[in-house]
Parts: C-alpha cells; sequence; structure tokens
C-alpha cells in the first residue's frame, strides 16, 4: 500500500474540532483572559491582572453578593444531592426490580417533567404555591394542612429550598435514568446466586447491586454539581434576574447573568461579569477534578 | 407470584411518584383550554362544555409571533442536531478508525468539553458575535449549540463505532471503497448511537434560556421557549393567553421525547453513558 499524507482524517476531524475550539474552547480562554481587564474611563480597557478578583473577594460591594450566591448555590446543590439523587435512586430500584411490570409506562411518565421547559415548570409552581391564587391554600384547606399555605417563594426563609425542590421535581429523572441503567446492566446471575443463598431484596439491592453502581452514583454527583453551579434558567424564569426575594435565590448564574448585563440601576460590566464566570470556572473544575482524582481513582483500585 | 405485598407497595411508590410528576404537567394543559372565570374558580376541574374555551390559544396564535417563534426554535433545534450528528460523527469515525499522533490526545481535547459548560464563555462569546455581526441570527444560536453539542456526541459515537466490525469496513476497502464511503457505510450501523445523541442534545437546545436572552432576543430571532418567557411578563393577567403559551412551547419536545424515548433508555442501557 502506498503511504500518502492522510487527507481524510483531516476532513473527518476539521468540521468538529474548529467548530468546537471556535466556538467553546476560544471563548472560554478568552473570557478568562477579558476577566483580567477592568474598563477606564473614557472607554477602552487596561490590564489589572487580578484586580477584579481582588474586588470581588474583598469589596464591601461584590464580597458579600459572592459570599451570597455561592453559598446559596452550595445549598442549592446539597438539596439535589440529599433529595434528587435518593429519590432518583430509590425509582431506578423499584423500576429494575421484579416486582414490577409495564416499567416503561412509569419509566416515560416520570421522566415528563425532564423535558418540559422552565418556563412551564417556574411558571406551574409559581402558580399552585401563589397565595394569590390559592390553588395550593384550597387543596391543603382540604386535606387539613392548611397551615402549610405560605407564600412559598415570596419568603426569604423559604423560597431558596423551594426552587431546589421544584428544580428537583423536573430533574429527578436524569439521575432516575442514569441508576437505571447502571442497574439493569447488572448480570442476571450475580442476583439470583444471591437469592438462591436465601438473600433478602434488601441486602441483595445494598450489598451487590448499589456496590456494583458506585461508578454512576460518582457520575450522577459530578453530573449534579455541574448542571447545579452551571444554573440559571429556572431563578430567572420565576424570580427575575434580580433573584429576589432580597437576593435570596441568587446563585452564581443570576449573580453572573445581573453582572454582566446589568440591571435597574447599575449598568453592565463585562469584565467583572467574566471575572464571575472564572469564579464559577474554578468552582466547577474543582468539582469534576476531585471526581476524577479523588473517587474514580478510588474505585479503580478497589476493582483491582 | 411471589411477594404481593412488596408488589403492591413498589407499585404504590411508584404510582404517587407519577401522579406527582403529571399533576402540574396536566394542570397546565387542561387549564389552558378553560374559559378564564373557570380556571380562577375551579382550577383543579377537567374542563367540561360549560368551561372549554380556546380563546388563549386564539389570542396566542393571533396576536404574538408565535407560529415564527416556533419555526425559529424548530430550525435552529434540526440545524443544530444536524450538525451535531454530522460533524460529530465524522469526528467519532476518524477517533475509532485511524491510529495517528495526536489521537488520544484530540480525544481528550474534545472531551473536556463534556464537563465545562459553554455559558462559561458567554461574555466573550457575545463579544465574538458583534464583531462577527451575528447577534440576532439563528446561525450565532446554531453555532453555539452545535460547539456544545459535539464532545458528547463524538464520545458516544467514538464507543460505539469502535464496535463496528473490522471485517466489514476492510471489505469494503477491498471492493475500492473510498475512506468516504466507508465512512458512510459505518453511520447507519450506528443508529442507535445517533438516536441517543440526538435526544441528550435535543431537549436542552429547545428548551435552552439562556443563548436566546444573550444572543438572539430580537422578535425576529425569538425562540418558542423565550418567547413564552416574555409572553408570560407581558400578557401576566391573561391567564389563557399564558397557559396556552406555555402549552404550545413544550409540545413539539414532547412529542419527540414519545417517539425517542425507547431510544434514549436503549442508549443508555447500552453502555454509551458510564
Amino acid at each position: 500500500m502506498k503511504r500518502r499524507f492522510p487527507v481524510h482524517i483531516l476532513v473527518f476531524l476539521a468540521p468538529a474540532v474548529l467548530i468546537y475550539s471556535i466556538f467553546m474552547i476560544y471563548p472560554l480562554l478568552d473570557s478568562l483572559r477579558f476577566s483580567l481587564f477592568a474598563p477606564v474611563e473614557g472607554g477602552g480597557l487596561r490590564f489589572v491582572g487580578l484586580g477584579n478578583y481582588q474586588t470581588l473577594l474583598n469589596s464591601p460591594q461584590w464580597a458579600p453578593q459572592l459570599w451570597n450566591a455561592l453559598s446559596n448555590n452550595f445549598v442549592f446543590f446539597f438539596i439535589h444531592m440529599l433529595v434528587q439523587n435518593p429519590i432518583g435512586l430509590l425509582l431506578a430500584a423499584l423500576l429494575s426490580s421484579r416486582l414490577v411490570r409495564s416499567k416503561a409506562v412509569y419509566r416515560a411518565l416520570i421522566f415528563t417533567p425532564t423535558v418540559l421547559s422552565v418556563v412551564l415548570v417556574g411558571f406551574i409552581w409559581r402558580m399552585i404555591l401563589s397565595p394569590l391564587w390559592g390553588i395550593s391554600g384550597d387543596f391543603l384547606n382540604l386535606i387539613g394542612l392548611g397551615s402549610l399555605d405560605q407564600p412559598w417563594l415570596g419568603q426569604e426563609s423559604t423560597a431558596l429550598v423551594t426552587l431546589a425542590l421544584v428544580s428537583v421535581w423536573q430533574n429527578v429523572g436524569i439521575p432516575m435514568m442514569l441508576f437505571l441503567a447502571a442497574l439493569i446492566g447488572i448480570p442476571d446471575e450475580l442476583l439470583e446466586a444471591a437469592r438462591v443463598d436465601g438473600a433478602t431484596a434488601w441486602k441483595v439491592f445494598w450489598r451487590i447491586q448499589f456496590p456494583l453502581i458506585l461508578p454512576t452514583v460518582g457520575v450522577v454527583a459530578v453530573l449534579t454539581f455541574v448542571g447545579n453551579f452551571n444554573a440559571f434558567d429556572l431563578i430567572y424564569s420565576t424570580q427575575k434576574a434580580i433573584a429576589g426575594p432580597n437576593f435570596s435565590t441568587d446563585i452564581m448564574g443570576t449573580f453572573f447573568f445581573r453582572t454582566f448585563f446589568g440591571f435597574q440601576l447599575q449598568p453592565g460590566n463585562p469584565t467583572m461579569g467574566a471575572a464571575i464566570a472564572g469564579v464559577m470556572l474554578l468552582v466547577i473544575l474543582t468539582g469534576v477534578l476531585m471526581y476524577f482524582f479523588g473517587y474514580q481513582r478510588r474505585l479503580q483500585r478497589i476493582e483491582l | 407470584m411471589q411477594r404481593p405485598v412488596a408488589t403492591l407497595a413498589a407499585h404504590a411508590v411508584l404510582l404517587s411518584y407519577t401522579a406527582l410528576a403529571l399533576f402540574p404537567v396536566l394542570l397546565v394543559l387542561f387549564n389552558s383550554v378553560k374559559a378564564r372565570l373557570a380556571i380562577f374558580r375551579t382550577p383543579y376541574a377537567l374542563p367540561n362544555a360549560e368551561t372549554f374555551d380556546l380563546i388563549g390559544y386564539d389570542t396566542v396564535l393571533g396576536s404574538a409571533n408565535f407560529p415564527l417563534y416556533f419555526r425559529n426554535s424548530l430550525t435552529v433545534t434540526l440545524v443544530s442536531l444536524a450538525l451535531i450528528l454530522l460533524v460529530g460523527s465524522m469526528a467519532a469515525f476518524a477517533l475509532s478508525e485511524y491510529r495517528f499522533p495526536g489521537n488520544v490526545l484530540l480525544g481528550l481535547y474534545l472531551a473536556v468539553g463534556i464537563m465545562i459548560p459553554i455559558r462559561l464563555g458567554t461574555v466573550s462569546l457575545l463579544r465574538m458575535m458583534v464583531a462577527l455581526g451575528l447577534t440576532d441570527t439563528l446561525l450565532a444560536l446554531i453555532l453555539v449549540y452545535t460547539a456544545s453539542g459535539v464532545p458528547l456526541a463524538v464520545f458516544i459515537l467514538t464507543q460505539f463505532m469502535s464496535q463496528v466490525p473490522r471485517d466489514l469496513k476492510d471489505a469494503a476497502r477491498i471492493d475500492g471503497a473510498s475512506e468516504y464511503r466507508v465512512y458512510a457505510l459505518v453511520l447507519p450501523l450506528v443508529r442507535p448511537a445517533l438516536g441517543t445523541v440526538a435526544v441528550f442534545n435535543m431537549i436542552p437546545i429547545w428548551n435552552d434560556l439562556w443563548f436566546p436572552l444573550i444572543l438572539a432576543s430580537s422578535e425576529k430571532t425569538k425562540t418558542v421557549v423565550l418567547g413564552a418567557q416574555i409572553f408570560l411578563g407581558q400578557y401576566v393577567n391573561d391567564w389563557n393567553a399564558v397557559l396556552a403559551s406555555l402549552t404550545l412551547a413544550v409540545v413539539p419536545v414532547v412529542v419527540l421525547y414519545i417517539v425517542f424515548s425507547r431510544q434514549l433508555i436503549r442508549g443508555l442501557t447500552s453502555g454509551s453513558v458510564k
């Protein structure tokens, strides 16, 4: 065979590599570079090194906002980890068990909220929870839980948790599907052997199935982390960019958006926005690297 | 049957969760076809002959530019999907088929984008689109979605393509097929994987609010989700119209989901996502 320069390899690779590099990798890097500049009066930009990051961390105008958004974002994330992923696991365990037939129907229906637009999800829950419309009030009075009728989205103390639970409601289908796929992948002989030995379903799950799907537990955790620290749509859709009441639902995504575009009297600040995106990138990278080097590596060692 | 109690309990849990998942959705759906007063007085009642009213849909389809938003969403979603599948499968073919220097490194480079959200590059993307004169065009959205969809597409398709038997491809080559022909031959063999990639990308693209808001918020280029969001702000008191617009905004993606849902679970279970 003649050796020629493999033009075809280039042809196959070029479109994907180019479009990905130009419209994804370059903007990410350029945005980081941009975060090292600040506008000067009269127009133009000047290099300020890590100045924007220092301002973000130290100035009384920015630092409280950053910590507020960051800690809210962690609350948002922990609620997903504590509520969404265990429920996803429970549903997947039930759907993969031999107890239930008609699995496909349940699976499809439970996944439905996940495909909906957040605009609809935000609106419908705001409607259900709104004291004005009273739709939940009537309902709760009906079942004798009238005291639960509160302006959940209007109170500083409850708005963030409520929105996190709405997001859980919408997204529980994702961990469910991933866990289900992993559980289905476990060879039947393995489970059969345990059952023959007289193990209960509970024991089979925790001693055999769960350890075997630990890799998926890690994937779900890291996907949840990345998704949550990149979240924006639901908060924006229900509470607008101002993330009310009194910024109690402000997370990194809304903080970034507000800073970048400005709101009300505050003009947009692209360089500061880029710095916030830089912080988000740092947080997300830390999470992803912890997963790869902490979790996945340890799992591999155990497997060996 | 082995344990009727356990079976019953399992069904009870699944049924109640299904109800929780569907109840809010049905609430929107049913109320969108009810008359204004009925929405407020009896929100939980099914529409009946007396309360049935399509006025919301009339308002939406008549007054607002909803048909246009619809076309925009369809164009952006379908063109982005087609591009993701095309360029993704080409790159995946090269990565799985040929050994060349930098093969592994390039695979890793493309995989980085699976975990890093493209939104973090928004500041720069907007500047770039302004410089290219692409703000308020659908092309801007298509380029962004394609770029962000490529990493997962390449990752999934590479795994599937490397499972296609060598003999098949070599037989074609002996018959004189060019490498491009071989690629065209492999493509139909990984159809399930293409379906999986399509479903994974379709939902977030159709539902995205961030990039339409930032890159293409003009009247001409609004997507249906952004249109519904803005509609919600303007017609806040016209509940019929709001509910109708929300229903319309989700119908296509729900239909596509129903069509593709088997593909989704099949793709997942064949080990494409680990």
